[in-house]
Order: structure tokens, then sequence, then C-alpha cells
């Protein structure tokens, strides 16, 4: 009973930061029909910063906001320098210019900084533990349940209660019914941009925080969990990408500490397995979309 | 108020519209009737900025808007009510309101809100239902509401009773009716020609991409060749 609760919240943590991931890849997809390969570019980025602000010697306190801040920058910045010019084009054609971004990034850093690992300190806390009612419970995992679940939380309030949230919502829907409205396409992709970038950051710090290490392949991991959660829940529904986050984090643990040490290794197989399980008897997805159809 | 000049809008190398021309003066409702597939649809998308035309002029209030994006031509104010209604069922029906009015100021927005629940009483009790939940008439008015919501001082229509069962379509030709008492400048794209000839002061008659015919809209409903040849009668092409 006791391991059992131990799993469900290192699964809920591991699970929290798919969600984070997933949640920013569904609202792209949303508002463009992209599914943006380029997503774990901005954890790539958030690595390099850490590990160049670890170099001035800053504390963590400080170095999340800077994360956090530059995922947003860099989000708006590729969105800019890149989705735009392929808005309205076919889905396989934005489909490779993610997988551009994604490689042209990759590249940049291993011509500019290097191709080898850079570490830098993780924070000392991390791998504390505590004990509540006779569970002994990671600190950490505690973190990213609150922060993640504190987000979501903000995320939710932001898209249910603004304009600006149910704007992104309408576009989501029916991009062009939204223009109708008056919604401004570049307005509202750049603030799905945005948005889906601060999750990043929020995503990548945690990651950070335990892997601490900068590759130039950083992200591919993260984002690979992310479009994974996001395609369970039914891509393009955003409370779907977040179950979906939150169902995967629990099966990996789960199967992680069930299989024989023999097997363990082939948990993301498994993982895979179940995912095309799922696809035979629900191919939508956990969650349907209705998906309004275009001129 | 709109002149559409030799309009030519193409899917591909198929020219859906070929050099069409109208005009709608301010206060008038104007239809734009035809057989399936005659390219009504397209050229109102093209009008309000779904599509870009290749060639040709669109011209609203005086000012060139050719080509102009949607919601720029929406702040210019013009809407269009798009067939299918394409309503977001997903939201509330507060909160597609809410999004017709993303031009407004809040206070107006609230204000523009308010009229549309008194003008759609039947929207009133369900602002909190999504959306995806209205009967094909409620959500026809709903269509109908958040364009208004955007305050516009010319309305596209494309097809608003289509899909409807008969005692919708009378609801829709109603409502018609007491927009253009209200004193709103409507176009409006219609297939069942009779019905609409009654609530319009004009007609355009479209076949096969160009416009054939036009009139005022008594002249047109008299003229038993055009339903032969174009239009059919009521409920032949419905």
């Amino acid at each position: 009973m006791i391991e059992v609760v131990q799993q469900v919240v290192d699964g809920l943590g591991r699970g929290g930061i798919y969600a984070l991931i997933a949640l920013g890849i569904a609202l792209i997809f949303g508002v463009m029909h992209l599914v943006n390969f380029a997503h774990g570019e901005l954890i790539t980025v958030g690595a390099y910063t850490s590990y160049w602000l670890f170099n001035t010697d800053l504390d963590w306190w400080l170095v999340t906001p800077i994360v956090v801040v530059v995922a947003v920058l860099t989000s708006v910045v590729i969105e800019f320098v890149a989705f735009r010019w392929v808005r309205g084009a076919s889905d396989f054609t934005m489909l490779m210019t993610s997988f551009g971004v994604h490689f042209v990034v990759q590249a940049l850093f291993v011509m500019y900084v290097s191709a080898n690992f850079r570490q830098f300190p993780r924070p000392g806390w991390i791998f504390n533990t505590v004990r509540v009612g006779g569970v002994s419970l990671e600190v950490f995992d505690l973190v990213v349940v609150s922060v993640t679940l504190a987000s979501l939380l903000a995320v939710y309030w932001l898209l249910q209660r603004t304009l600006f949230g149910i704007s992104l919502r309408a576009a989501a829907e029916d991009f062009d019914a939204a223009r109708l409205m008056g919604i401004r396409s570049n307005r509202v992709i750049r603030g799905a941009f945005a948005l889906s970038g601060l999750l990043a950051g929020v995503a990548a710090v945690f990651w950070l925080m335990r892997s601490g290490q900068a590759s130039p392949t950083a992200g591919l991991t993260p984002m690979l969990k992310g479009v994974l959660a996001a395609l369970i829940g039914g891509l393009g529904s955003l409370s779907g990408a977040v179950l979906g986050g939150i169902v995967l984090g629990l099966v990996e643990v789960l199967l992680i500490s069930r299989l024989p040490g023999g097997i363990a290794g082939l948990t993301d197989g498994i993982v895979f397995l179940l995912i095309a399980l799922l696809f035979v008897f629900r191919p939508q997805g956990l969650i349907t979309v209705r998906h309004a159809e275009r001129v | 108020m709109l002149e559409v000049e030799s309009l030519t809008t193409r899917y591909g190398s198929i020219a859906a519209v070929r050099e069409a021309s109208l005009a709608v003066q301010v206060g008038e409702v104007v239809c734009l009737i035809g057989p399936n597939g005659a390219g009504k649809t397209t050229l109102l998308a093209s009008v309000a900025g779904l599509l870009r035309p290749a060639a040709g002029r669109v011209v609203f209030d005086g000012v060139e808007v050719t080509g102009w994006s949607p919601d720029r031509m929406l702040r210019a104010g013009l809407a269009l009510v798009p067939e299918h209604r394409r309503i977001f069922a997903d939201l509330s029906v507060r909160e597609n309101l809410l999004v017709g009015g993303v031009t407004q100021r809040p206070a107006r927005r609230i204000e523009l809100l308010d009229e549309v629940v008194d003008l759609f009483p039947v929207l009133a009790g369900k602002l909190p239902v999504p959306a995806g939940y209205l009967s094909g008439g409620e959500a026809q008015q709903l269509a109908i509401g958040r364009s208004l919501m955007g305050d516009p001082r010319l309305l596209l229509m494309d097809e608003p009773a289509l899909g409807l069962a008969p005692v919708l379509v009378d609801v829709v030709f109603d409502l018609i009716g007491s927009l253009r008492d209200a004193g709103r400048t409507l176009l409006v794209v219609e297939q069942n020609a009779q019905r609409m000839l009654e609530v319009a002061d004009r007609a355009y008659v479209m076949r096969s991409g160009q416009i054939v015919t036009e009139g005022s809209a008594n002249e047109l409903a008299d003229r038993d060749d055009l339903f032969d040849t174009y239009l059919g009668r009521a409920g032949t092409l419905a």
C-alpha cells in the first residue's frame, strides 16, 4: 500500500512535467494544426541558459525565472522566424518545418558550443525525502506536483476567464471562424506560442533540475514524451493533453517498478505497445475533439 | 456601401467566381440566389476576406479593401455569418458572443451582449450552456447574434436557413425581416429563392460562377423563366 502511494506520487511528478509539455504542444496544434517537433528545443535552450548562468554563479532561485523567460522568448522567436511563413500550408509542410527547426537549433549548439554534455549543479534538495504518515516521499515530486497543479490552474483560469483565453479556445476550435469574429491571427498565434513557451519553461526547469546537464539533444526525450501525451489525450484537446501526460507518467512509473529487473529496460517499448493498443480501441485518443471543417 | 467589381476567385485553376459585380446600398437587403455550386459562398468568402480574389476589386465605404483579412474587414464594419454557422461548439453560448465582440471596448461589449440577448430571447436562458448542445435553430440565432456582437454596418449571411426544419426556416426569415426593419444592411446568400425574394429589396442571380441576372426582388419573383431555368421552385432545390 505504502509502496503504491509512493509510486503514484512519483508518477504524478513525472506525469506533471509531461502534462506541461503536452499542453503546450496541444495549444499550438489547436491554433495552427502544427505538431511542433521543435517544442523540445525550448528545453534545450533552457538547458544551455542554465549552464551559462551557473558559470556566473547564479543560484537556482534566480536561474528558474530566467529559464522560463528565455523559453517564452525562444518560442515566440521560433514562431516569427519559422512557422509564420508556413501558416496555412499543408500539415505535412508544417511538420517538416518543425523538424527543420529542431535540427537547425541542434546544429547551432553543436557548432557554436559543443556536441558534448555540459554539467551544471543540481539543487541540493531534490533527493531529500519527507515522511508523511509512514510514507516516504521525494520532496522533488511534491514540488513538481504542486507547481504543475498551480500552473495548470493558472492556465485554466486564463483560458476560461480572460477574453484572450476564450479567443484562443475559439481559434483552436475553428480558426477561420475566429478570424471572422475579428481575432487577429498573428496575435492569437503569438499568444499560443508564448503560453506554450511558458509551460515548456516550467517543465524545463524541473527536467533540468533532475538531469543537471545540457546537450544539443537535451530536449528530444521530453518533446517525444509531450507529443505522445498529447496524442494519448486526443491531439488538439487541451484537457486531453494534461490527462495524457499524467497517464503516461503513471504508467511509466508503474511499469518501471513492477517489471522484473531483466526487462525493465523495455519500459518505453511496452509503453508504445500500450499506446498502439489504445489507438486500436480509441483512435481519437482519450478525449474526442470536434473539429469544424474549413472553407 | 459595398461595391464588388469584376471579382474572380479561383481554387487552383478553376474559377469558382468569374468577373462577378454587385453593389449593396445602405439600408438595403440584397440577396444572392442561385443553384448549388454557383459560387455564392465563394463570392461571400472573397468579400469577407476568407479567400483572396485572383482579380477584381472590393470597395467598402469608398475604400478599396480587396484582399483584406477577415479581422480587418470586421473592424472596417463588415461581418460574415458563415455557411454551416461555424459556432464554437466547445465554448458556452456566452463565450461565443464574447468572442464575437472581441473588437469592441469592454463596456460596449457588455451593451451589445444585452442587445443581442434581447433580440434572441432563446439564448438568454442558455448563456452558460456549451454551444454544441444547441438545436439547429438556436445555433443559427447564436451565429447571427455572434456576428452582430461585432457591431457591423453590413452583415453578410451565407445560407442561414440551410439544414433547418421548416418551422425554423420561418424563424430565420422572420429574423431577416426584423433585421431589415431595424435598418440593418444585409447581403444574404440563399438557395430558397422564393422565400428570400419575399424579404429582400433586390437580388442577384448567380450561376456557374457568374452573375446572370439582377433586379428588384418583386420583379425577379415574377419571372417564371428564371425559376424554370436556374432556380427551380421552392422545395425542389432546398
